[in-house]
């Protein structure tokens, strides 16, 4: 089980399209001042630290090295990890290890992207097999828009469905000042909105960001000390199941079955919706919103259309989902799933300002990459 | 049938990834790279803790973590720390032909070294400790080569 650590600070950049005042070594100075600031600690209190991002976005290598300045890691012991879409609760799954550990105090881990600097999705098909799948099959929307298809055929949900969570997350992002994307949307306009690939239409796909987002994990001791309400890990778990497309089931997501499993079993959790008290979900794509529903086990197979319809993940429902607007919202790649992590922090800590849930006391943070990969956090206001 | 391996025939595809790259340079290499472009001047900054004085310009201090708000203007005359003379060919790396020095210029004012060409004399007669100072384009863009190379100080 290791040491019991909780989060003691969160910091994250006020994102955007592009961010042309900052290089990414600023942004992720921006970010790690904020944490430090919000757990009112200095870089002579971290141990270690964890950073991650995707090298093809920004045609870089090496950030853990030229970085120093902004990250604050001249003379410590600094870890890169890289797993796509997942690098940033990798590296939150990463800096907890390394705390929980117990050879390390105060590790602060750190994620970042400058998305404005490439060609995303040109950058996302190298992920695929260069000899075999990358010609015919690669890039995000694509792989999304299938999965979701065969979900409408299967169980009859409907492009509306994922129209309603669409506008869930992007009305949500109003009260989140970080957010990229912060418009009011209705479920007409994401109908309304440009095809990108069937049944995906503009309003249901995520953007690419500018941004960072680095989250402080202490050890037991430390945490108390260090934080009045630290948010505490209950659970964090792993699971990839990626060899080729063709291999994937399509019409679930076993790895996010599996992981939430695992993650729901560690932090004693017997009934999701009910005993969850909000949802950070790394969810790429609306429709992801309504189809994975059923591998987070909110409901049986096929239900989500039922549940998104009936408003149970929205601001004023049992378990909202997405307070601060979600990866549709802001979608800084290599941050992105930090940033679900470091929200339902703030949640459980009482400091999501207007985005606020009240009274939380159970948090679950995602992420999703790879392709097909599921990282999941259990995070609690009461001590493992 | 387990011998196939010995009879297949190997494949290898030919590869290239192209896309496109922007880098944001940022605000704080932004302000250092306009000041050498339009006055043709090499700043510097300081960290208000340590004191400590960067070029090219830090984001935060190294050491202290603080932000640096405080520029200096450099002389733009330094002194040769270390160097070498490179003798092969890299045509895809390499900004010159060889044989050519490049080295590390401790710039009078500042604490830290700045990487860059030394020029204007034999490479033989390049020693470790020679002051130099900052040859500048004569047209800038904003770029590093905007300083053609440091050469001796006669
Ligand atoms: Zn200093």
């Amino acid at each position: 089980m290791g040491k019991r650590v909780g989060v003691v600070g969160v910091g994250q950049t006020h994102h955007a399209a592009h961010r042309l005042d900052a290089s990414g070594v600023e942004l992720i100075a921006e970010a790690v001042t904020r944490a430090l600031d919000d757990a009112q600690v200095t870089l002579d209190d971290i141990d270690a630290i964890v950073i991650g991002n995707m090298d093809h976005f920004e045609n870089i290598n090496y950030v853990d090295m030229w970085a120093t300045d902004g990250l604050g890691s001249c003379m410590k012991p600094v870890f890169k990890v890289t797993t796509g879409g997942t690098t940033g609760t990798t590296v939150g799954a990463a800096a907890y290890y390394t705390a929980a550990s117990g050879m390390f105090d105060v590790v602060m881990g750190v994620g970042w992207e400058k998305n404005s600097e490439s060609d995303t999705q040109a950058a996302i098909a190298t992920c695929a097999n260069p000899v075999l799948e990358r010609d015919p099959f690669a890039g995000a929307i694509g792989p999304l828009a299938t999965e979701y298809s065969m979900y409408m055929k299967a169980y009859g949900a409907t492009e509306e469905d994922a129209a309603i969570a669409a506008a869930r997350d992007r009305n949500n992002a109003l009260n989140n000042p970080y957010a990229h994307n912060r418009m009011h949307v209705t479920v007409e306009d994401v109908m309304n909105s440009p095809m990108l690939s069937y049944p995906v239409k503009f309003l249901d796909m995520c953007p690419r960001s500018d941004g960072s987002c680095a989250v402080i994990f202490a050890t037991e001791e430390k945490a108390k000390k260090l934080a009045p309400q630290p948010a505490w890990i209950h659970a964090s778990v792993v699971r990839h199941d990626y060899t080729h497309f063709g291999d994937l089931e399509w019409q679930w997501m076993p790895t996010l079955e599996r992981a939430t499993l695992q993650a729901y079993k560690l932090a004693g959790i017997t009934n999701p919706l009910k005993e969850l008290d909000v949802a950070e979900l790394y969810l790429p794509c609306s429709t992801c919103a309504v189809k994975w529903m059923d591998s987070f086990w909110f409901c049986d197979r096929g239900q989500a259309p039922k549940l998104i319809r009936s408003g149970a993940t929205h601001m004023d429902g049992i378990l909202p989902i997405n307070p601060s607007g979600g990866v549709v919202a802001t979608n800084p790649i290599g941050a992105t799933a930090l940033i679900r992590v470091g929200e339902a922090a703030w949640q459980i800590m009482g400091r999501a300002g207007d985005r606020q849930v009240p009274g939380v006391k159970k948090a679950i943070a995602t992420g999703f990459g790879g392709c097909s990969w599921s990282d999941v956090f259990i995070l609690g206001a009461d001590l493992p | 049938m387990a011998g196939w391996k010995d009879e297949v025939e190997e494949i290898v595809f030919p590869g290239k990834i192209c896309v496109p790259y922007s880098w944001t340079v940022g605000s704080t290499l932004s302000k250092w790279y306009v000041q050498l472009r339009d006055d043709g001047e090499i700043w510097a900054n300081r960290c208000p803790s340590c004191g400590r004085v960067y070029v090219p310009p830090k984001i935060k201090c190294i050491e202290c973590y603080k932000d640096m708000n405080e520029w200096v203007k450099l002389p733009g005359t330094g002194t040769v720390e270390t160097y070498t003379v490179v003798n092969y060919h890299e045509p895809s790396l390499h900004p010159k032909k060889p044989p050519f020095v490049y080295g590390v210029i401790k710039m009078d004012g500042a604490d830290t070294g700045l990487v860059h060409l030394i020029d204007g004399v034999a490479p033989e007669k390049v020693k470790v400790g020679m002051r130099v100072k900052a040859v500048l384009a004569k047209e800038r863009d904003g770029h590093i080569t905007d300083i053609k190379h440091f050469k001796p100080i006669a």
